[in-house]
């Protein structure tokens, strides 16, 4: 018991209130102009960790990805990596390498002569080189090749070239923009589990940037959702997706149907909700901490409500509803299906047989449940 | 009945077209093959006047001066055009820079005359004062020559470097590259087709000129135009004709030669392109 909790502050460096942040970000804004693309951000970031800045265009992902490159300089705050302050350390000093979205490969150098050109700055023995430049090669499965020309690979190759020319220097942390963004469904899928495999192996931090919601819940052990360029929330995959921490999060992760109302009773072990739209409240199995009278948004994930015909004997926790539409996607189905007031609510369901039971179908009156721990109160 | 008519009707303005553009520069050439020393009339076929070109030792001169020049400007213009292209478009917004970018580009709308007129008075000022250039020779028509040039240089390097992919030049400086090093291995070879191109423009402008050439030269550097303008003022003689076919032969030549080596090139990067798909 003891043994398996320390592991898990060890696996966790972030829960450790002892741990020292690799990366330190501190009160970091950038603006152009007017425009401002980052706005006094606080972040942390622990060695080994796998990390997505995720979030929708403009919100500053970028760059404060390339405040960490060097390529942009802080308006205001200051960047630690490792301890050292790097306001005044140029992009070709920093110990980070950056694999670019348009990887950036040098078009008129072999694929060779692209990942040697690092080590070639520091002057490393051109012996030294060719056996490293041959082992990363190998390791991302590119060695027969290594005299071809970048415009003779495909997309994925060259992803492949671009992240082996960013590994080689062995930097202290490997910043990737959105690494995976040009490869077609498939092939970024197969990528995303080699990347994380690649960094648990060299255990070098990276730090990813992603508008793919998706890929950062695969790869990451953390994540800070950003907008506007303030972060929104940061935590793992799991407490991102089940415990938004605000309304934004909510619907940029996942989808979700989200429910305006007030608190109407509050106690220390449960909650009651009272939204316009819905036939009964909302029973929550934990407090809100937040006063009666307060207006929320509550918010219950698709695949967490239930849909059923008779009506349910509880007198919290349902809706009723007739469904309008059936997305069927193989593995699961998604139904709409529209309240009395007009507003439409999402629920999946996973398709366990090959026909169900109790198929809905389309203009059937149903009842939507849910469960007391799986709605989600969120503060106006 | 109706594509019939229009074809014919295409056709007639191809020819006509094709006539307009073409024909003067084809009597030229049918008539160096005159054995008539008249130039409007037809008295035989005969190459003599290539001949007699090859001894004429002014022209020759004059040809072997303007190609000097040209090369001379085309490197220099190639080099300050780069230069100015390079502050306008990897700078970003520095103080006067649209009136930087007005100035570089101003040669291409300037009357050649006033640019003529402006130099040849420059020189002169210039030559009383710190006693440099002394005299109008070669060097005036170079210098003058790379003002005017310049502004080419710079409009097709700075298009071909806002093109360039940004983040290639950063990726250098991320592994490890200051930024001349940069320029150096990355930057140049990478913009070196705008060079090139560049430089044959620039060339060929150096080359071709006659009116900023007249102002700024001096006794002893007679450009191959000026020699051309001035012995045409006493009648265009089939030695001319004669001249002008090599021209255009060579710059046929030039351009049958390039397009091949283009041909190929596409050639060959589509079968690239093919066989990097076909291995994925």
């Amino acid at each position: 018991m003891a043994h398996s909790a320390t592991s898990a502050l060890m696996a966790n460096p972030w829960n450790d209130p002892e741990a020292q942040p690799f990366i330190r970000i501190q009160g970091v804004s950038k603006s152009f102009g007017d425009y401002v693309a980052v706005n006094k951000i606080d972040l942390d970031i622990y060695q080994g960790e796998l990390f997505s800045l995720l979030g929708g265009s403009g919100c500053g992902k970028t760059t404060l990805l390339r405040m960490l490159a060097g390529f942009e300089t802080p308006t205001e705050g200051k960047i630690f990596i490792d301890g050292v302050d790097m306001s005044s350390i140029p992009p070709y000093e920093r110990p980070v390498n950056m694999m670019f979205q348009s990887y950036a490969l040098f078009p008129h150098m072999s694929v060779e002569q692209n990942v040697a050109f690092g080590l070639k700055q520091d002057g490393v023995p051109k012996k030294e080189i060719a056996e490293r430049v041959a082992a990363i090669l190998d390791m991302v499965q590119m060695g027969k090749f290594a005299s071809r020309k970048p415009h003779q690979l495909s997309g994925g190759q060259r992803q492949r070239v671009a992240l082996a020319r960013a590994l080689v220097k062995e930097p202290k942390v490997l910043l990737l923009d959105e690494p995976l963004g040009a490869l077609d469904k498939k092939l970024r899928e197969k990528t995303q589990f080699e990347l994380v495999n690649i960094q648990e192996r060299i255990g070098i931090t990276f730090i990813v940037v992603t508008h793919d919601q998706e890929e950062a819940m695969t790869m990451s052990t953390r994540m800070a959702v950003m907008n506007q360029g303030m972060i929104e929330q940061v935590g793992s995959p799991v407490e991102v997706y089940e415990y938004p921490a605000t309304r934004f999060v909510g619907e940029f992760i996942g989808s979700a149907n989200m429910f305006e109302g007030t608190v109407v009773e509050e106690a220390t072990d449960h909650a009651v909700v009272r939204c316009p739209e819905l036939d009964a409240d909302i029973f929550i199995n934990h407090a809100t901490n937040l006063p009666p009278g307060a207006p929320v948004v509550a918010m219950v994930r698709p695949e967490k409500m239930k849909a059923q015909v008779e009506k349910p004997e509880s007198q919290y926790n349902y809706v009723r509803g007739v469904v309008t539409e059936i997305a069927y996607l193989g593995d699961m189905s998604i139904y709409h299906v529209r309240l009395a007031t007009g507003m439409v609510v999402q629920i999946s369901q996973t398709n366990l047989r090959h026909t169900a039971e109790q198929r809905l179908t389309w203009d059937d009156e149903v009842y939507l449940t849910w469960h007391p721990g799986n709605c989600v109160v969120l503060a106006q | 009945m109706n594509t019939g008519r229009r074809s014919v009707w295409l056709l007639t303005a191809m020819i006509l077209g094709y006539a307009f553009l073409y024909g003067p520069i084809l009597s030229l050439i049918v008539y160096s093959f005159n054995e008539s020393r008249l130039v409007t009339v037809w008295g035989g076929f005969s190459t003599k006047w290539y001949g007699e070109l090859l001894q004429n030792q002014k022209l020759l001169d004059a040809a072997f001066l303007s190609l000097k020049i040209a090369a001379l400007t085309a490197t220099g213009a190639v080099v300050l055009g780069t230069l100015a292209a390079l502050v306008l478009v990897r700078f970003g917004r520095f103080r006067g820079r649209t009136l930087f970018s007005g100035m570089v580009t101003a040669p291409l709308v300037m009357p050649e005359v006033i640019t003529g007129l402006a130099l040849l008075l420059l020189f002169v000022a210039l030559e009383q004062l710190v006693g440099w250039p002394s005299g109008r020779s070669m060097t005036t028509i170079v210098l003058a020559h790379v003002t005017f040039t310049m502004a080419f240089v710079t409009v097709v390097v700075q298009s071909r470097l806002a093109q360039m992919d940004r983040s290639i030049e950063e990726a250098a400086m991320d592994l490890g590259a200051r930024p001349f090093k940069v320029f150096m291995v990355i930057t140049l070879p990478m913009i070196a087709p705008s060079l090139i191109a560049a430089w044959l423009l620039a060339f060929t402008l150096s080359l071709d000129d006659l009116v900023i050439a007249s102002f700024v030269s001096g006794p002893g550097s007679t450009t191959l135009p000026m020699v051309v303008f001035s012995s045409v003022r006493l009648g265009v003689t089939p030695e001319i004709n004669a001249l002008a076919t090599i021209i255009v032969a060579l710059v046929a030549v030039g351009i049958l030669v390039a397009a091949r080596i283009q041909h190929r090139q596409d050639k060959q990067r589509e079968k690239d392109m093919q066989r990097a798909y076909a291995s994925e």
